[in-house]
């Protein structure tokens, strides 16, 4: 009882002592290395960046880790895709740290809110698999997207941070420009894989596809989070083989035996996409990102 | 601006030799036309050369409007317009939080079912089970044989309003046929305090410890360990309050304490006006590359019991030190990796014994009681794990169950899951239960989740 009594008045006191320091950057919790890149790209040194996890990381199924509580209870904003990918983790990661500003408002910005979403299900069915109610999370993939990500990005960064509005909006405005440049020429390079067909391993690359025109004719996991049955992968190992397939894609943090496994019965490539910043040595950024994504594809046109 | 200064150069080039030599030849006039054109047409390109950046926005410009196409509906794609976004994207927020659907339902909690069945075989009968130096009580126990529901979970959780978040989740059980529904944990919760604090109230499972605050379908074993059972009755829930912090530090530190009514084991007869039990609680954890992550607590719960259902009465501590250990390539734990987990309870009681069974046999109690437990868990990739555990537990010569005898257990797991929704699960255990008798236990059992994606602590 004494331990205790004594307990409560010291847990104050410290909490006082702690907390004292004000904190002079904006500080940001991006859930993806792509979101992390493009705060990068819009703010550059005027914020305290933190990443939440990697590329080589399934971020779906990423642990509620206490490294990532402290970094949470630490933000000023929390940008991430939203749209149910972080569903097993980033709730409880903000519920964790009681921090009331990135709980929901300003300091919550959810990249998949932003712009329209594909693959909305009809039916809500965990026959399915991990179905997405808000449709598939995974935007990143498509320029057009990240464009309109970027612009509401910059107008919430100039929200929460109003003293470097300037230099927000001089960084959004001159991103914008490069991105915009970029699109043009990645939309040339790719386009001899306008109308091609590809398989892939996860249905993680809708965008990218909707995007640069290409068809997606097959998956090894059809459904999210659900192991694929051997007449699923038989019948696969057909429709690989006779529709002059471009290539069957993984992404970099997912096991590339499926795809070996296919590509060995099929005789088509194999090409492991950085899926997102990180993701190879050439993905330093969401320029890289792209470069590389399309040269990769481009390789296995040849 | 550009476009303008071309248009003035070109309608110049056509219009001066026009009117320059009105008398000469058509064909004339259209030569040298056309030798104008090759001259602009040269400039332009010198021009698109020296400028790169501008012109080639000229293109994009158009294709904005398809880019712009693709912006949500809900918030505005104007950059200006931030006040108007924020809004626009709190309201989708109230979905990442649990709900989402259409319609009437749009505002109905997350609902999340657990549904566990098992099946046990045990050599030694449960009605003859008896733990040396421990008397069962709470859900202590070496289980029922046969086939069994285990326990059946309903959870509701969803925000309340702009301030409270509250959670219910019911527990449906069955001991020796008879089937009960409980209240496991139904609370709510701050989600607006300033600086990191955070106050829950209603009934809840403490967080002392690590299993504790944790539902028991995220274990990676069938039963709790034996220091569980021994000390907090496998798990201890109650009604009260929980204030808990979270230092602005870059290693995650929580400290908080709990005031609770005292009315289960280890407490009993809510003693002090109904606030007859107190914890404090300070865990630690973080990463070490980013293979490792950690965490680590110390915890102590103290309360005042009157006739506890061992038939304790007088003043109990229990004293818990955590720690837990996981590694995967990249931090991705579910696609292997290897958990460890070890807790040490301490329990120190200064009262008096009522035999329960017989009250005029009494004497008194005091003494310290220990237990704890280590495992082991290894992922082998999405679908299996494999894991062993060893608890024990220290019994005390000085009280009134006194033994020479330790008990201890070795248990062995191997976890199937069809996805992250499903698991079936095999474990076999060797008891040891007292000095002359061990029991052999082989359970079967399934574990699956409905509904909304549940979100676990670490």
């Amino acid at each position: 009882m004494k331990t205790i009594a004594m307990a409560a008045p010291l847990l104050l006191l410290a909490s006082m002592a702690v907390a004292a320091p004000a904190q002079a950057k904006l500080k940001v919790f991006a859930c993806e290395p792509e979101w992390g890149s493009l705060v990068q790209e819009l703010a550059g040194d005027k914020v305290d960046l933190d990443v939440a996890t990697t590329a080589l990381q399934d971020v779906h199924v990423v642990e509620a880790k206490p490294s990532l509580i402290a970094k949470v209870r630490a933000a000023d904003v929390v940008v991430c895709t939203g749209a149910g990918l972080e569903v097993g983790w980033l709730p409880q990661l903000i519920r964790q740290s009681g921090n009331a500003k990135v709980a929901s408002g300003a300091g919550s910005f959810m990249a998949a809110a932003q712009v329209k979403t594909l693959e909305k299900p009809t039916a809500l069915d965990r026959a399915n698999g991990d179905v997405h109610p808000d449709g598939n999370p995974h935007i990143q993939m498509d320029p057009r997207r990240v464009l309109i990500v970027a612009r509401q990005l910059d107008a919430r960064l100039i929200e929460a941070d109003p003293a470097n509005a300037d230099t927000y909006k001089q960084r959004g405005a001159d991103f914008e420009k490069r991105w915009l440049v970029a699109m043009a020429k990645w939309k040339a390079q790719a386009a001899p894989l306008k109308g091609r067909k590809v398989v892939v391993h996860h249905i993680s690359w809708v965008y990218l596809w909707d995007w640069l025109g290409i068809e997606q004719i097959g998956a090894l996991e059809p459904k999210p989070a659900v192991p694929p049955t051997a007449a699923h992968l038989a019948e696969l190992i057909g429709t690989t083989k006779s529709n002059n397939t471009l290539a069957i894609v993984h992404a970099a943090y997912q096991d590339s035996k499926p795809s070996n496994w296919l590509s060995e019965r099929t005789g088509v490539p194999v090409v492991n996409l950085p899926f997102t910043v990180g993701g190879d040595a050439q993905s330093k950024d969401l320029f890289g990102l792209f470069d590389s994504t399309i040269t990769k594809l481009l390789g296995a046109a040849k | 601006m550009r476009k303008s200064f071309l248009t003035l150069a070109l309608m110049s080039a056509i219009s001066a030799p026009a009117l320059a030599a009105p008398q000469q030849s058509d064909h004339d006039r259209i030569a040298r036309l056309e030798a104008q054109l090759v001259a602009l047409q040269a400039e332009l390109q010198a021009m698109k050369a020296a400028i790169p950046a501008s012109v080639a926005t000229a293109p994009a410009v158009s294709s904005n409007d398809d880019i712009d196409a693709l912006a949500a509906d809900s918030p505005d794609t104007a950059p200006q317009a931030a006040v108007t976004s924020s809004m626009g994207i709190a309201a989708s927020d109230a979905g990442s939080g649990g709900s989402s659907g259409g319609g009437g339902n749009a505002f109905n909690p997350a609902i999340s079912i657990i549904l566990n069945g098992s099946y046990s075989h045990h050599s030694l009968s449960p009605d003859a089970y008896s733990r040396a130096g421990f008397l069962l009580a709470g859900d202590a126990g070496p289980g029922s044989n046969g086939f069994s529901l285990g326990e059946s979970e309903v959870s509701f959780a969803a925000n309340i309003d702009d301030k409270f978040y509250g959670q219910l989740t019911m527990a449906m059980g069955s001991d020796d046929g008879v089937d009960h529904l409980g209240v496991e944990e139904a609370y709510i919760e701050t989600t607006t305090l300033p600086a990191g604090f955070n106050l829950r109230m209603g009934r809840f499972f403490s967080n002392i410890g690590y299993l504790n605050s944790h539902h028991a379908h995220t274990d990676s074993f069938f039963d709790r360990p034996l220091p569980y059972q021994a000390f907090l009755g496998g798990q201890y829930g109650d009604d009260g309050v929980q204030l808990r912090w979270v230092a602005p530090t870059s290693v995650f530190l929580e400290l908080g304490g709990e005031m609770l009514r005292g009315q289960p084991y280890p407490s009993g007869g809510a003693q002090h006006g109904g606030v007859g039990t107190k914890t404090v609680f300070a865990h630690v954890g973080g990463d070490a590359g980013g293979n490792n992550e950690w965490l680590a607590g110390v915890s102590m719960l103290e309360t005042r019991t009157a006739g506890g259902e061992d038939g304790f009465s007088g003043d109990a501590n229990v004293y818990i030190a955590d720690a837990t250990w996981k590694w995967a390539p990249h931090g991705n734990f579910k696609d292997g990796g290897i958990t460890l987990r070890g807790e040490y309870l301490l329990d120190d009681r200064d009262g008096i014994y009522i035999d329960p069974a017989n009250p005029l046999n009494s004497a008194l109690w005091a003494g310290q009681r220990r237990g704890g437990y280590l495992e082991g868990v290894y992922r082998l990739n999405r679908a299996w794990d494999v894991g062993y555990r060893y608890d024990r537990l220290w019994s005390d010569s000085n009280v009134p169950l006194a033994t020479a005898f330790d008990p201890y257990r070795n248990s062995a797991e191997l976890t199937w899951r069809n996805s992250e929704f499903s698991l079936f699960r095999l474990q076999v255990a060797r008891d040891r239960p007292n000095a002359t008798d061990s029991d052999n236990v082989i359970t079967l059992q399934y574990q699956t989740a409905l509904g909304a994606h549940g979100a676990h602590k670490f």
